[in-house]
């Protein structure tokens, strides 16, 4: 652990950190300080090394308080006992000067503790974190949705959805579990070590929060709105998370793992799926066979739409409809000049409704994905409509 | 049931002579059965609203429930009030119930106070400022505008809103007269003088329910050329629940006054005792400053 | 003394009062209606337990083993509701209406049948929070809340038929504390024994003096908010909503303005009783009865303004966190008065260990570690670490569980013998509170270190490394369940004493007990005080 402390200047008394250390040797062993079961995860940002500071400072505390004053009750509760033949006072308030000063110390040192020992580090930690844009060399922009991290780096214009992978028999029990159970993403977000990244949060549906523990960052994603934090990470690794705030059944399958590389990486990194992003926008122009469409939808369906509408397409009525024999999926397609129906399959897609679950689709899957996965449901999962669309009738209608 | 419950009511009018105790009154149903009527209600009501044929007819053998047993309630407390039960003492009493429950609306109304002053200062100049504040906004359209115009949200419908100075101002002259003739019936009801305590009673319901047509008109008004509806933003939201709930409130102490005004027909009320008209009163007073803080809050400013 | 009978619930019926079961559903008497919210909190005391021992359960193992995350999202949304607003709340209004009366030398409460309305709704308001998961059964619906307790917009708004039914339970369980707060402030204000001024009202009336201010002041300001939750979902208005210029965070400042305040409901009428049970059985007058009252008022007045500090990761800016974090921590002050009351009032007495004194000891260290992580949690920068994590679960349990629950366990204990007229049997009381704190220190202190080590709350299934933690706790919370069994199984013995052969108790059944209700007989007859006692003659 480093320790580079930020607060150095606002320390407690000399007297206080004697104190402390005195305590430290006493209820926490060296050991488990270390070892992090018992503890934070080790920090990687210097938020998280501040907040793990402190929160270990205000844990002495706590404990300091907490052993003396229950040390001075066991003492009562041990000498004062009717059966030891101990004969009750019948004081009410504090007599004299000397007790007035015993009961008004405790309170003096209560207000220090409050509002100097643990208020001015607070001070200073909470204005670092909140400042975002000072010097920051990189945006990250992050959506949450049910219940997928769309991560989009606004300078180069990668943009792509992460979702957890996880295979829902290792959660059924069906399977083995794997190291990183639940911990574990299709498409990692990748950033540079050393950089200051300034991180934008917003949602489509519900709240989340985006949490990753060993960043010390902990930030809502609120539907409409926007939210920024900061990183910068200190060591090149793998750092996993989960979104913190309930968003619904699959709240608590909704990682977050970001690999943290040097720059040169990550920059060889952007360029791989620029050049990813830009072969799949060719696609739209291109036409596609049926069953290109329906191999490509089937991929898309149970990564994006399975989670509600559930693999076999049956749903979870009546929150999520199912989509097998569903009215709108086999309703018309498009009208005969090629619009858009309100309220049609290819509308509710796009769209989502308001309100619901359900949500457009058209702000995060591309022209392929959308007509893939449109042609996928109306020829499969017990439906058989017989009908397909194109990548480029999708482009039209954006 | 009800023939047990018959006997119960009537028959024991107090275990002691009046005078010596504070009243405790005898056992009653009306409470277990007001609150099944109000559960009736209730579970009507979340019916309906989830599209269940069933919903409204519960609603409405909830809604009977509810209004026979006040009736019958309100009964027996008349009947106990004109038979001596209270004293001073428990009169007492129910001026400080009542007091804690005038303020408990306070709060209630508070709340939607608070989401407007919300609305108005935090999260509409939020969405407006997006771009200064995070260089990057979700709503690139949606800027410079101001209170009300603002209030239909970024992505909200367009609407008309409501002015301060045509009908709100007249219905703010309505209810401030009728806590003037509330104020002069009560006077006369100290002095004794019972013709002048009826008329400024019917006078204080008739300007009540003047003042509840203009609402109704001004709210067909708004939905109908205004483009103002409950949808409209969050200033179409604030708006009708504001001066929505504050209309139901005024309906409900109109009505109290009716019954004032029948009990004062039928000659009750001293000059020294008479809680229920002062209680009335009291609420009457209430809606008047809520409508006050309306008629500021959210026609004017 | 004591004018106890042997068959005392005999003698009260005179021939008007309906028997059987139409006399608790018509009973204006304020010690039948305490019995009622007792018995009503501990019946739903067990069923929210049983909610959350099926949610432990199935937190044992990682993996999905007994229910799917719809059902658990449920789950753990309705255990909460119940416990709050079923259990811990009904039970201190049953003090309320049994002690005041007592206490302050009144013949019953203030407003007799408005105090049975208050309880009748209490029934209902339940049926309509669990409904929902039978009318699931039959297919109708998608089951109960599925938001957790807190229902933040927008997953509310997108929620099915299970939020309907909890908005209309929240109207009706706080019309019910709105009239149990309206009659505990008349009875006291008006129906105290002459001569006792406000400065002599018995501390546990201060409590729940200032508790039912704050019904009054907050439970009207949630109701606007579930009022507005409602008209989002089903009438079309944008109060959560961005497209329509509304902000969901809006709905977090509304339930929190309710929602902190509520954990001291939760809690004066608790520190009320504390010293009336420490006095007791330390046979010494209790310590700073002036500043305990200043000290309730303190925390009334601050439990207002402090409530953002449920939402510090929501994005506020940062005066507002930094206004909110120094509020917080000044509640700790006057709660530091009354620690220092409570162990004040122990100093130099003559302790003994009865049931209800271990139950207040255990309630002071316990609630102790609450408050002191508390304290920590309303650090902005480390609350960060903490937020919707099991350090709060575990926070949040040391003070409703072993400060609230474990609370109520010390009045119920202290104030049986005077409810039933008999002494309970202690061997099984002393039982009980072993196995009660054990276990609990079983389940919530591993939480502590689940929170820290990165659990976000709220997930049906989680990552390989919380596995032995969560399998102490989920056997922790096994045992105190089961032990709870003995406290219902003591009450009810004690409640049938005469049957049970158990020793009736005196009038004042503790040694060292003072104030009126001690004056009565136990049980005390049907109209508490029939004729005032008088406090202004010296001795009287
Ligand atoms: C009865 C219940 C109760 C009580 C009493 C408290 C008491 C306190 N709580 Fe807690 N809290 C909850 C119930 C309660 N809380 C619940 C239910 C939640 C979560 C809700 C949810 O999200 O679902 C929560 C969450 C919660 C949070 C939000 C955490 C988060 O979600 O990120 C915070 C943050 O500030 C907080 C702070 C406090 C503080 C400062 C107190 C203070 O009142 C504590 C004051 C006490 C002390 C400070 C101890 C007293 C002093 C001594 C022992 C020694 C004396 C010392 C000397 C003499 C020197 N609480
Ligand atoms: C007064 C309030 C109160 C009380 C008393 C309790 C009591 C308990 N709580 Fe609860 N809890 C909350 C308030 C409370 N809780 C709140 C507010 C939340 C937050 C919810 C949210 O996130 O929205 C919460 C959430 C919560 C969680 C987190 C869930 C999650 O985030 O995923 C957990 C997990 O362990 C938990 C555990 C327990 C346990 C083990 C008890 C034990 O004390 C229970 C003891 C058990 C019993 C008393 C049951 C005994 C029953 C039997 C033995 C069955 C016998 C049957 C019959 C006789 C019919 N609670
Ligand atoms: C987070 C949950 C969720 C996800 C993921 C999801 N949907 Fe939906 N979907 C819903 C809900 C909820 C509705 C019902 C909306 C309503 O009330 O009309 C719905 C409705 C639909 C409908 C209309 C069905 C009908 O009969 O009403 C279609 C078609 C549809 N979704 C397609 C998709 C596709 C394609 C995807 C993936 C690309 C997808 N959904 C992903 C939740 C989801
Ligand atoms: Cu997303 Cu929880
Ligand atoms: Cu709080």
């Amino acid at each position: 652990m480093k320790t580079t402390h930020r607060f150095v200047r606002h320390r407690l008394p000399l007297a206080l950190s004697a104190f402390s250390a005195a305590l430290t040797a006493l209820t926490l062993p060296a050991s488990a300080l270390a070892d992090y079961s018992w503890n934070f995860p080790p920090p990687v940002t210097p938020i998280a090394r501040d907040t793990l500071n402190i929160h270990n400072e205000f844990m002495l505390i706590i404990t300091g308080i907490f052993v003396v004053v229950f040390a001075i009750m066991a003492y009562s509760m041990f000498k004062h006992r009717k059966s030891v033949g101990h004969q009750p006072a019948k004081f009410t308030g504090p007599m004299g000067r000397l007790q007035w000063i015993w009961a008004l110390v405790p309170f003096a040192i209560l207000l220090f503790i409050d509002f100097v020992v643990m208020g001015i580090p607070a001070f200073h930690a909470v204005i670092e974190m909140e400042d975002t844009k000072t010097k920051a060399d990189m945006v990250l922009k992050i959506t949450g949705m049910q219940w997928k991290w769309q991560y989009e780096y606004p300078e180069s214009g990668v943009k792509f959805i992460s979702n957890m992978s996880t295979p829902r028999d290792q959660i059924a029990n069906k399977e083995a579990k794997g190291e990183n159970y639940l911990l574990e993403v299709d498409n990692e977000v990748v950033l540079p070590v050393d950089k200051k990244v300034r991180i934008l949060l917003t949602s489509t549906d519900v709240i989340h929060t985006w949490w990753v523990p060993q960043f010390g960052v902990k930030r809502d994603a609120i539907p409409g709105f926007l939210r920024e934090t900061w990183v910068r990470i200190e060591e090149p690794g793998v750092y996993r998370g989960q979104c913190a705030e309930l968003c619904g059944k699959d709240h608590g399958f909704m990682p977050v793992v970001v690999r943290a590389v040097p720059e040169p990486e990550y920059a060889a990194w952007i360029e791989k799926k620029k050049a990813e992003q830009e072969a799949a926008a060719a696609g739209s122009d291109k036409t596609w066979s049926k069953d290109e469409l329906l191999a490509k939808g089937k991929e898309v369906y149970e990564a994006q739409c399975s989670a509600c509408h559930q693999p076999d397409g049956k749903g979870i009525p009546p929150a999520f409809p199912a989509l097998s024999g569903s009215k709108i999926v086999l309703g018309p397609l498009l009208s005969p000049e090629g619009k858009l129906i309100r309220d049609s399959h290819v509308d509710r897609v796009l769209n989502g409704k308001e309100g619901t679950a359900m949500q457009a689709f058209k702000a995060t899957l591309n022209d392929v994905e959308l007509a893939a996965v449109i042609t996928y449901e109306r020829n499969a999962l017990g439906n058989s409509k017989g009908d397909l669309i194109q990548p480029a009738q999708i482009k039209a209608l954006r | 049931m009800a023939q047990t419950h018959a006997a119960i009511e009537t028959t024991h009018p107090s275990d002691h002579p009046p005078g010596t105790h504070y009243f405790v009154p005898q056992p009653s149903l009306y409470p277990f059965i007001l609150s099944g009527g109000m559960f009736l209600l209730a579970l009507g009501f979340i019916l309906f609203m989830n599209k269940f044929a069933a919903g409204s007819w519960i609603m409405l053998a909830g809604t009977g429930v509810i209004l026979t047993v006040v009736v019958r309630w309100f009964g027996r407390i008349i009947h106990e009030s004109q038979t001596g039960s209270y004293r001073e003492w428990e009169d007492k009493s129910f001026r400080y119930g009542m007091i804690w429950f005038i303020l408990s609306e306070v709060a209630f109304f508070a709340a939607f106070f608070g989401a407007l002053f919300y609305v108005r200062n935090i999260s509409v100049p939020d969405l407006l400022t997006m771009l200064p504040r995070h260089d990057f906004t979700l709503y690139p359209e949606y800027k410079d505008l101001l209170w009300p115009a603002s209030g239909g949200g970024p992505k909200g419908i367009a609407f008309t809103p409501m002015g301060a100075w045509g009908i709100p101002a007249i219905n703010t002259a309505l209810l401030l007269s009728s806590g003037a003739t509330i104020t002069w019936a009560h006077w006369a009801l100290l002095k004794n003088n019972r013709t002048q305590l009826n008329l400024g009673l019917f006078l204080t319901i008739a300007l009540g329910v003047v003042f509840l047509g203009f609402q109704g008109y001004e709210y067909y008004h708004a939905y109908t050329e205004l483009g103002l509806t409950m949808g409209a933003g969050v200033y179409g939201a604030t708006f009708f629940m504001l001066t929505g709930f504050h209309g139901f409130h005024v309906t409900l102490g109109t009505i109290m006054l009716m019954v004032i005004y029948g009990r004062c027909l039928k000659g009750h009320f001293t000059a020294n005792r008479h809680f229920a008209f002062e209680g009335v009163a009291w609420y009457w007073h209430f809606v008047d400053v809520v409508w006050l803080g309306l008629f500021i809050m959210v026609y004017w400013l | 003394m004591s004018h106890a009978t042997t068959a005392p619930h005999e003698t009260h019926h005179d021939a008007h009062y309906p028997g059987g079961i139409m006399r608790w559903l018509t009973t204006t008497n304020h010690k039948d209606i305490g019995s009622m919210y007792l018995t009503f909190a501990l019946i739903m005391f067990f069923v929210g337990g049983a909610m959350i021992l099926a949610v432990r359960a199935e937190l044992f193992q990682p993996g999905l083993q007994l229910m799917q995350p719809e059902f658990f999202n449920q789950l753990i949304g309705i255990h909460a509701l119940v416990m709050i607003f079923a259990a811990l709340m009904p039970a201190a209004t049953g003090f309320a209406n049994w002690q005041i009366p007592l206490m302050i030398g009144a013949p019953d409460m203030a407003l007799p049948r408005i105090n049975n309305w208050g309880f009748w709704l209490l029934p209902p308001a339940a049926i309509l929070l669990t409904l929902p998961f039978l009318l699931a059964v039959f297919g109708i619906g998608d089951g109960a809340l599925n938001t957790g307790w807190t229902m933040y917009a927008p997953l509310s708004v997108q929620g099915g038929i299970g939020v309907d039914f909890a908005i209309f339970s929240i109207h009706i369980l706080g019309i019910s504390s709105i009239l149990g707060s309206i009659n505990v402030i008349v009875t006291i204000f008006n129906l105290r024994a002459p001569g006792m001024t406000m400065m002599k009202l018995p501390i546990f009336c201060w409590g729940w003096l200032i508790t039912a201010f704050l019904l009054i002041a907050t439970i009207p300001v949630l109701a606007g908010a579930v009022t507005m939750l409602l008209t989002d979902r089903h009438f079309g208005t944008h109060f959560f909503n961005a497209a329509g210029g509304g902000d969901p965070i809006l709905f977090q400042h509304l339930f929190w303005f309710f929602g902190h305040p509520e954990v001291y409901i939760l809690l004066l009428p608790v520190w009320g009783l504390m010293p009336h049970v420490l006095a007791t059985f330390s046979r010494k007058p209790m310590y700073g009865y002036k500043a305990q009252v200043y000290s309730f008022i303190a925390i009334g007045l601050l439990s207002v303004v402090v409530w953002a500090h449920h939402f510090f990761t929501a994005g506020l800016p940062v005066p507002a966190l930094l206004y909110f974090m120094y509020s917080t921590m000044a509640i700790s002050l006057p709660l530091a008065v009354l620690f220092f009351c409570w162990i004040a009032t122990m100093w130099k007495g003559a302790m003994s260990f009865e049931t209800p004194m271990l139950f207040a000891q255990g309630f002071i260290i316990m609630f102790g570690v609450a408050g002191l992580t508390g304290l920590v949690l309303a650090d902005v920068a480390a609350d960060a670490q903490y937020h919707h994590s099991y350090f709060v679960i575990a926070h949040f349990h040391y003070a409703l569980f072993a400060g609230g629950i474990m609370g109520v366990m010390t009045g119920v204990y202290y104030w049986l013998p005077k409810w039933t007229g008999y002494m309970y049997d202690e061997k099984l009381g002393k039982l009980h509170f072993w196995l009660t704190v054990i276990s609990f220190n079983l389940t919530f202190m591993p939480q502590f270190f689940l929170g820290l080590a990165g659990m976000p709350r709220r997930i049906p299934d989680y990552a390989l490394q919380f596995t032995e933690f969560n399998a102490i706790s989920t056997v922790g919370a096994m045992i105190l369940g089961f032990s709870q069994l003995i406290f219902a199984w003591n009450i009810w013995k004690c409640a049938r004493g005469h049957a049970n052969g158990l020793a009736p108790a005196e009038g004042r059944a503790w040694e060292g007990a003072t104030g009126l209700e001690w004056e009565l007989s136990s049980p005390p007859p049907h109209h508490s005080w029939e004729v005032q006692p008088d406090l202004r003659q010296p001795g009287a």
